[in-house]
């Protein structure tokens, strides 16, 4: 018999019970919740007298709405107001943990989880939100439920399921200098197209998987699901255990070595079959840019915009004159003079300590060009208080970034943080969809590298064009 | 949910690929706690045009969508079911859907067709040489016709999704029949929970 995949692995530890012609019922160790898709979970179930069946394995956060402009500033739009004051009620009157506005342990859900070693391999995690394969970087089944099931999984810690197919990407070699993490998985979602990982469960393995940071990972496992998948997973390994250990919800000491023995067990076992399989060779990757408003419609930053007659399909051909015409773009125009008008480094992607880090790297000693606003979002109070010992909320503020409250922001701007119409933003987010950032906003998805030097020199650019 | 066995009425042809659900509801709606009165924010965007397919007075009352590929892909929001019901629609045609969209589709009784493509573009042409035409909907025998017209095709439906429809089961009623093995689950697992991590505050406990 072939050996088993880690999705496999995971999938088998958690059936609670497969009754015969029914779904699967699977057990959920971990369930994250935000203000945007849980109130209509929690109002039914008080509707319907039940209550939450693990408070203790549930833990929620403010973050989609929050304003980003400093705590003390009210929140004020009176729509937002009261979703995230109803975050705060249910999760009182239900007994669950939550992290409100300005709370030290507040941030995007997907950041928060991890950084606080509540993410562990082998877990299954699900959250109200289609970005949860983020935490699919442990070794942990991870992946985004609708708010019918979020109010199944408050009110019985599971899920019905149909096991999903599974699919192996390999990016085979090591990362060119000046390739991301964000690069990669531009790469393959470009590679898949935005449907190409349905219904499947996708492994990224190969060394340049492996050589990337925890960091690095939660990128690529994060843009699962914009190639379609279900969730985006990576074999525990080295990286994983020293990234957890020290995490506040970890075990220390000897019970942390003898967890990590468990975990070290969340890998495929060698002769594990997938039911697809892809290869990408990383020396063929490049430093990209979106040009459209799917993100599988990637060009390279040293590329040109394409042209609707590149593509034979005839509704391809159609989706990308719709495209061109909405982003305001010319085919043959090269990517490096398109002007932008905002920049936005944040988002569950990419607003962790190390893409702050790149990204202050880059902006050092340079401003952000004229005309241009620049946003810098971290992903959570942990990783803003850490770039301020480091110094870097400094070298933003000296380059002419705006450094702000942690929050989803700008990713989809339902707080304050929006694109107008017809502006043009660099963005290191996951979605480039129509009006994503604000109506009529044009969005182009970048690495934090990218980002930063395209604020400094108000058109897409990389680290070497300003000197860096 | 309601059962719903047989969907009859008009379809409107909207011929757009990859509308993923940002579309279908713009961010801004989704601040809201209820779960009614989405339909207004149905396509918010595209509906300021008036050219908009949805904006055509021969197709207004239709209550079946026919899309391209890959309809109800990115964010998980369980709005995009929302307001295509509230706005009256009852099914969506389309080659192709996002995972999570279908998954939250049938938990709310939005009939989920999935046809080929060229089934698509036929179904598509139909409606649009003639609004009036009634398409057919039958989710128990699984398939979908243009009556008067030969047109007939069948489709497929997960069987448990089928058998929720046709009786609008609760799902987590389903599953709570099942509450002593998810009892004995836990009893044998020993994956961590959050116990005495927080304080009531939400502060990390020193350990
Ligand atoms: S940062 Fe963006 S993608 Fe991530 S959870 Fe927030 S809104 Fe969703």
């Amino acid at each position: 018999m072939a050996g088993q995949t880690l999705f496999e692995k995971i999938w088998n530890q958690h059936v609670v019970a497969s009754p015969d012609g029914e779904a699967t019922i699977l057990y959920i160790d971990l369930h994250l919740v935000h203000e945007v898709t849980s109130p209509q979970a929690f109002d039914g179930l008080r509707l319907n007298g039940r209550r939450v069946r693990r408070p203790d394995r549930t833990l929620a956060t403010a973050d989609h709405n929050v304003p980003t402009d400093p705590i003390t500033t009210p929140v004020n739009d009176p729509v937002s107001r009261r979703q995230l004051e109803a975050l705060e009620e249910n999760c009182h009157e239900f007994g669950i943990t939550v992290f409100p506005r300005g709370h030290e342990n507040q941030g995007i859900v997907h950041i928060i989880g991890p950084e606080l070693g509540v993410t562990q391999p082998g877990m299954t995690i699900v959250c109200g939100d289609s970005h949860t394969s983020t935490h699919g970087a442990f070794g942990a089944l991870a992946f985004g439920i609708g708010t019918s099931e979020v109010e199944h999984v408050l009110a019985t810690q599971t899920l019905p399921q149909q096991k999903a197919k599974t699919m192996a990407v390999t990016v085979n070699g090591k990362a060119p200098r000046g390739v991301s993490a964000k690069d990669i998985v531009l790469a393959i979602v470009g590679r898949l197209g935005t449907g190409g990982g349905a219904g499947h469960v996708i492994e990224y393995r190969g060394e340049a998987i492996t050589d990337l940071s925890m960091e690095g990972r939660m990128t690529v496992c994060n843009m699962s699901i914009e190639a379609g998948a279900r969730a985006g997973l990576i074999a525990v390994d080295d990286t994983t255990i020293a990234y957890l250990r020290g995490r506040p919800s970890v075990p220390e000491g000897d019970a942390f070595d003898e967890r990590a023995l468990h975990w070290r067990s969340f890998t495929s076992d060698e002769d594990a079959v997938f039911d697809a399989e892809i290869v990408l060779e990383a020396s063929e990757i490049v430093p990209y840019v979106t040009w459209g408003t799917n993100p599988a419609q990637v060009v390279a930053l040293d590329g040109v915009v394409p042209s609707p007659d590149q593509f034979e399909d005839p509704d391809e051909r159609n989706s990308t004159e719709r495209s061109l015409a909405y982003m305001g773009l010319t085919p043959g125009e090269p990517i490096r003079s398109i002007p932008v008008d905002v920049v936005f480094i944040g988002s569950c992607t990419n607003s962790r300590i190390e893409d702050l880090r790149a990204a202050a790297a880059v902006a050092q000693g340079h401003l952000v060009a004229a005309g241009v606003r620049a946003l810098v979002v971290p992903g959570s109070h942990r990783v803003k208080r850490q770039a301020e010992e480091e110094g870097l909320d400094q070298i933003f503020l000296a380059a002419g970034f705006e450094w702000r409250e942690p929050g989803c922001s700008m990713c989809l701007g339902m707080n304050p943080d929006q694109l107008g119409a017809g502006q043009r933003s660099a963005s290191t987010s996951n979605r480039n969809f129509e009006g994503r950032q604000g109506r009529g906003g044009r969005t182009h998805l970048v690495s934090p590298v990218v980002a930063a030097a395209t604020a400094v020199l108000g058109h897409f650019a990389s680290p070497e064009d300003v000197g860096a | 949910m309601k059962p719903v066995r047989v969907i009859e009425g008009r379809a409107v042809p909207l011929e757009r690929s990859d509308v993923d659900t940002d579309q279908i509801i713009p961010s801004d709606w989704l601040k809201r706690v209820e779960r009614t009165g989405f339909g207004r924010g149905l396509f918010s965007e595209w509906r300021d045009d008036p050219g908009f397919i949805l904006n055509d007075q021969r197709y207004v009352g239709a209550n079946i969508l026919v899309a391209g590929p890959r309809f109800g892909t990115g964010s998980s929001r369980e709005h995009a079911v929302w307001a295509l019901m509230d706005y009256g629609f009852a099914a969506i045609v389309a080659p192709s859907f996002g995972d999570i969209f279908r998954n939250n589709s049938s938990k709310q009784g939005l009939v989920i067709v999935h046809l080929a493509q060229e089934d698509v573009d036929e179904l598509t042409r139909i409606v649009k040489e003639d609004s009036t035409r009634l398409v057919l909907i039958d989710v128990d025998q699984m398939v979908v016709e243009v009556p008067e017209t030969d047109w007939q095709r069948s489709f497929a439906l997960d069987p448990l999704i089928r058998e929720r429809l046709l009786n609008g089961w609760d799902d987590i009623g389903l599953t709570m029949r099942r509450e002593a093995s998810i009892t004995a689950y836990e009893a044998r697992s020993d994956a961590p929970t959050l116990e005495g991590v927080f304080d009531d505050a939400g502060h990390v406990v020193a350990h």
